[in-house]
């Protein structure tokens, strides 16, 4: 079929072509090359080609990535931000602590499940928690709307305490302030937290290695969904409630039993396919996931069915994603499901070599295809 | 879930593929287009194309509905939400088609009132609750969506509301596949057929591809099994010489179509004499505007809009990607200037836009994938 | 935009002939059922559902042929792998 020139491919279909004539080339080389330059498109540097933020940028997809690379990682560049894991690793007067930072802006404030003080607690206790600290302190910082009822604020604050007691850390220092009506939503919270990294060895999501397994705490889309129905928009009535929950528990119990674990990661807005997309990355290697194993609630399935969106990009705020040594994947599996928060753990899938920074699914159906990072936002405002 | 779940099966997904090889003759090419955008979606979500013989192609059709409005008719959308009192509502897929000057959510991002709905119902929800603004509905969508758009109007003027308006940007399934037949770049074996639209009109507007064109057409259902199942009736068609309409979707679409939700549009709705499509030109009567008797609801009459032609930008071509002419990766700017964060045509914006399907989800080479899942 | 899914009819609304419950894997929403008038579901049948509106009554009977379809064809294709197991050429 060919001429047996390397530099004079066949068509397609085998005729040959035209001497000096342009050389068509077979269709999956034509591919290759295009995927490549895809690739390349894809590593060049981060810029920020809009003028003004869009929600996008708040969604925890390609747009929020692209905003931190671009403007903040740009203008704070220094060895302990670059990492951009979940907490930053400081040593202070050699202890190694673990110092991180979240803001809620949750509509509406009041959820099934819980309330924007919960998330505010939970959420940074798990950024610390991932990073394999124990976290101990907390900072609150409130920005009140003008005419916000004084009891919603009494309501809130006594989830953050219960919360806080449930997590084993203490609410220390914080801060007020009110601006006029129209701005501030009711109420955003501002939480910081710092813990003490006990455990030898540093998590980290850049340490994945190909043969390395990865689970999921339990089933996903409960808080994203929950949120988007509560919002009251869509008409649509369902039994689910928010799975927000401190995870330091399950996280210690893990750590204790399986020395093999790599990293650890929080599943928030965009979701466990936004994870497994920042693990591809910054190790350079590929992931493979299989759709039956992981766990998602009926009604969780029905309501992203229903609406048309993929339950692997709704925010969690209870679920921890860990990787672990492949050989201590059933290990790590029992010790998740032997804790109340790990119930319905899961192993998932596992960490290829090839191709590197691509995450792939196995559908139920046996077929497979990409998992990317999230365009656009489905679920404004969840967290 | 059910009637969801028994037609994802993989056992049976590979029964049908072993059929589906059985048929091809050998030394031939098969080339089906899958007219409808959800087709597309379906096929690269669920990794079909994996269980088809290499003899056999997809072609990827013009079934999207935001992937054939053309860039003025979206300027002119973004006209009208830009007028003073005005909410302007949409599709959550219209969001980010761009136009001249950005999309909706750009537009969303400066400050203009516009709102996702997930139906022309939750539209009129905000037409009631907002009495001192003016609310328009952009509607688009095959003859799939113009019915709701339809009963809306109805119940729109039944209850006498004064403040709402749609924005009708409906097309019609049958000229685009007549453009496609009749269209000497393609040489198409057969039709995987738009399985949502045959629920509105049924079966028989399908005739005339195997009758006057001799092309077989089986109407399919959404789940992978159906894709598969409507890919093998095909290739036996093909192989037994059979050139006709078949409903593999029969326990959804009904041969003759829903005649309630087509007196409805007919009431409403008359076909325009002519309208621009993306890619296609301009094709007669193969669009539909508000009848004169609704003219209170047609927001064309109702408020100007410049109506000035758009020429796509000229690096796009997904004018030949919605013929089915070039693949999503053969386009110059796939991937690179044109991705799903900074789409240049509509083919990488809507989530059934082939671009976007095969970015999202198919961007690999098979060989790729098989050494993936083998690791 | 061809989204359109099965969903359970679980109720009328009381006031409102055109609007009626349905359930979908456990979450439930209102829907038109205005273009289904002349022959509309009762509870415990299934429609099609497509922004918020009933586009189709699923038939159950045609459901089950499509699926006994494909449970012949997957059996076939059984029996051929075991076919193809037992005969041995050497």
């Amino acid at each position: 079929m060919t001429t047996g020139h390397p530099s004079q491919p066949a068509t397609q279909d085998g005729r040959p072509e035209r001497p000096g004539s342009p050389q068509p080339l077979p269709g999956t080389v034509r591919e290759e090359l295009v995927l490549d330059r895809i690739d390349r498109a894809r590593r060049a540097r981060p810029r920020v080609k809009e003028e003004r933020i869009t929600m996008s940028h708040g969604a925890g997809g390609k747009a929020t990535q692209t905003l931190i690379e671009a403007v903040f990682l740009d203008a704070f560049r220094n060895p302990l931000l670059e990492p951009l894991e979940d907490a930053a690793r400081i040593h202070v007067n050699g202890a190694r602590v673990a110092l991180t930072t979240d803001s809620y802006v949750v509509s509406p404030l009041f959820f099934p499940g819980g309330d924007i003080g919960d998330l505010a607690v939970n959420g940074t206790v798990n950024d610390l928690a991932v990073s394999g600290a124990v976290p101990l302190y907390l900072s609150a910082g409130f920005i009140l709307e003008e005419g916000f009822p004084v009891a919603d604020l009494i309501r809130i604050v006594a989830s953050m305490q219960a919360a806080a007691r449930r997590a084993g850390v203490q609410i220390v220092t914080g801060d007020t302030k009110v601006v006029e009506r129209g701005k501030a939503d009711g109420c955003y919270i501002n939480t910081a937290g710092v813990g003490v990294i006990e455990r030898a060895g540093t998590l980290g999501v850049a340490q994945a290695r190909p043969g390395d397994a990865i689970l999921v705490s339990g089933p996903i889309g409960d808080h994203g969904v929950t949120i988007m129905l509560a919002r009251g928009e869509l008409d649509i009535e369902a039994d689910v409630v928010s799975d927000t929950a401190p995870l330091n528990g399950l996280i210690a119990s893990l750590l204790a039993k399986t020395p093999g674990v790599r990293a650890l990661r929080d599943a928030t807005r965009g979701g466990v396919a936004t994870i497994l997309n920042e693990i591809a990355t910054a190790a350079g290697v590929g992931i493979l996931v299989t759709e039956d194993e992981i766990p998602v609630r009926l009604e969780v399935r029905g309501a992203s069915e229903l609406l048309g969106i993929d339950p692997m990009y709704v925010a969690c705020e209870g679920r921890v994603v860990v990787v672990v040594d492949g050989d201590q994947a059933g290990q790590a599996l029992a010790a998740m499901r032997a804790h109340p928060q790990g119930e319905q753990a899961a192993i998932i899938g596992r960490v290829t070599a090839e191709p590197p920074g691509i995450v792939q699914l196995k559908t139920a159906f046996g077929g497979t295809r990409i998992v990317d990072l999230l365009v656009g936002d489905p679920l404004p405002r969840i967290c | 879930m059910r009637f969801v779940d028994e037609f994802r099966d993989a056992d049976k997904a590979h029964a049908l593929a072993a059929k589906i090889a059985a048929l091809c003759e050998p030394g031939r090419q098969y080339k089906l287009m899958e007219v409808c955008g959800g087709h597309t979606h379906t096929i690269y979500k669920h990794g079909l194309e994996d269980y088809l013989p290499e003899q056999v192609t997809l072609v990827h059709g013009p079934g999207c509905p935001v992937c054939v409005i053309p860039m003025g008719r979206m300027d002119d959308a973004m006209a009208l939400a830009a007028q003073p009192d005005v909410i302007m509502t949409s599709f959550g897929d219209m969001m980010r088609v761009p136009g001249s000057h950005g999309s909706f959510f750009d537009a969303k991002a400066r400050g203009t009132d516009i709102r996702m709905v997930y139906s022309p119902l939750d539209s009129l929800k905000i037409a009631r609750k907002n009495p001192d603004k003016r609310v328009i509905f952009m509607a688009i969508g095959f003859e799939t969506t113009a019915p709701s758009t339809a009963m809306t109007m109805l119940r729109a003027a039944a209850e006498g509301l004064g403040n709402f308006s749609i924005f009708c940007n409906h097309v019609t399934i049958i000229p685009a596949i007549k453009a496609i037949l009749d269209s000497p770049d393609l040489r198409l074996d057969g039709f995987i057929g738009p399985g949502h639209v045959s629920t509105v009109i049924g079966c028989r507007p399908y005739e005339f591809i195997a009758r006057d064109y001799g092309r077989p057409v089986v109407v399919a259902g959404f789940e992978p099994l159906d894709i598969l199942q409507s890919i093998y009736m095909l290739m036996r068609q093909l192989s037994e010489g059979r050139a006709e309409i078949e409903n593999q979707y029969a326990r959804v679409v009904p041969w003759d179509g829903n005649v309630v939700a087509l007196k409805a549009i007919g009431e409403t709705m008359e076909l325009r004499p002519y309208f621009e499509w993306r890619g296609l030109g301009f094709i007669s009567h193969s669009a539909l505007k508000v009848r004169e008797k609704y003219a209170q609801f047609d927001a064309e009459r109702l408020f100007s809009v410049p109506g000035v032609r758009v020429a796509d930008p000229k690096a796009c071509q997904c004018g030949e990607v919605l013929k089915g002419v070039l693949k999503p990766w053969e386009c110059k700017v796939f991937g690179t200037a044109c991705t799903p964060e900074t789409p240049i045509g509509t083919c990488m914006v809507s989530p059934e836009g082939a671009c976007a399907a095969y970015y999202n989800y198919g961007r690999l080479t098979r060989t790729r994938v098989k050494e993936a899942s083998g690791a | 935009m061809c989204l359109g899914i099965p969903g359970e009819v679980i109720e009328f609304l009381p006031d409102q002939p055109d609007l009626a419950r349905v359930d979908v894997s456990g979450v439930r929403r209102v829907i038109n059922v205005g273009l289904l008038a002349d022959d509309p579901p009762e509870p415990g049948e299934w429609v099609l559902i497509h922004v918020g509106f009933a586009l189709s009554k699923i038939d159950e009977d045609e459901a089950a042929a499509a699926l006994s379809f494909l449970e012949g064809i997957g059996q076939a294709y059984e029996d051929e792998l075991a076919a193809l197991q037992d005969s041995r050429i050497e």
